[in-house]
């Protein structure tokens, strides 16, 4: 459980993290969101959305919301990621894998571009 | 699935599905009784009778992207090759509870596996969701409420790097603390083991 302490440490990483959001206002937030029905934790989808929890520590990354979901009805494509940045539409990825999740962070979630390569077209 | 950790994860997914907004994980590992209960209990919109009765079938689910749900069956079939079992309990707008029992030392036992990272996953991907989370081997137990931490981050993301660490460091440290009561029982095991081999 929080100690004291650690409740301190919790404010002060809640009054930074608002510093910057005020800085970043204007370029809005980028959502994540990684299918977790019974399908996809069996693909690796917790494998999956660790590697991109890892990566946001690793580079730092503010303004980014990863969530989870049930299953998203695209079985055979599992473990399943869909990015959508602030105002663009969702992109869906399929069997990402933690060495894709790399590429994907790096090249859409930061540099904008869509990995077409590893894209779900319906 | 080759951990528990896993299905752990596949059954609290179970509890959202259900719209449950407080979800209660439960590990105990009880070496001197050589028991692992896992329970599962949550706030959701439960399930009738005939529904529970059929629900470890599976060809039985209420989803309808899919029609076979195979996640309980799995669960329930690796507790009973443990000497274990699955035991469901609901009703209807009551939620529902699951606990699932294995002998602890049962050699077909699947490990326990990334536990932190099944908890970094649900509290983190769910930020509207209360998780309560308590591991115990014999009688020392760590309890983590996710309640006090997304109160006192209001207004931030559980995404910001910071609080991803934060978390992860107090799960991680938790279960730790408790594991080390395990080392100090097998501790304790191999010393009789070797007295008594003695001449």
């Amino acid at each position: 459980m929080p100690t004291i302490k650690s409740l301190d440490d919790l404010k002060k990483i809640r009054e930074e993290a608002l510093k910057k959001q005020q800085l970043k206002e204007t370029s809005g937030n980028t959502e994540v969101i990684v299918g977790m029905g019974t399908v996809g934790i069996a693909a690796g989808a917790r494998e999956t959305l660790k590697a991109i929890l890892d990566i946001i520590e690793e580079k730092n990354l503010s303004n980014i919301t990863v969530r989870q979901t049930g299953n998203i009805g695209l079985d055979s494509f599992e473990p399943i990621v869909q990015v959508a940045l602030a105002g663009e539409e969702k992109v869906t990825y399929g069997k990402v894998n933690p060495e894709m999740v790399r590429q994907i962070m790096e090249q859409h979630v930061i540099g904008g571009k869509v990995v077409a390569k590893y894209q779900i077209k319906s | 699935m080759r951990e528990l950790s896993l299905h752990i994860l596949d059954i609290a997914e179970n509890s959202l599905s259900a719209g449950a907004t407080r979800i209660r994980i439960a590990i105990d590992e009880d070496l001197k009784n050589d028991v692992l209960k896992i329970v599962v209990e949550d706030n959701g919109k439960g399930m009738d009778a005939e529904t529970l009765a059929r629900i470890t079938d599976p060809f039985v689910t209420s989803r309808t992207t899919r029609q076979v749900g195979l996640g309980i069956p799995f669960f329930k079939a690796a507790a009973e090759a443990c000497d274990g079992a699955l035991i469901l309990q609901s009703q209807p707008g009551a939620g529902t509870t699951m606990q699932v029992t294995f002998k602890h030392s049962h050699i077909d036992r699947m490990p326990l596996g990334d536990v932190t990272s099944t908890l970094l996953t649900l509290i983190i991907g769910t930020p509207d969701i209360h998780w309560v989370f308590e591991y115990q081997v014999n009688e020392e137990t760590f309890v983590f409420d996710d309640k006090i931490i997304k109160e006192a981050l209001k207004g931030v993301s559980l995404t910001e790097p910071a609080v991803i660490k934060f978390i992860r460091d107090a799960l991680n440290e938790g279960i730790n603390d408790v594991r080390q009561e395990k080392t100090k029982e097998d501790t304790i095991k191999n010393n009789y083991r070797s007295e008594s081999c003695q001449p």
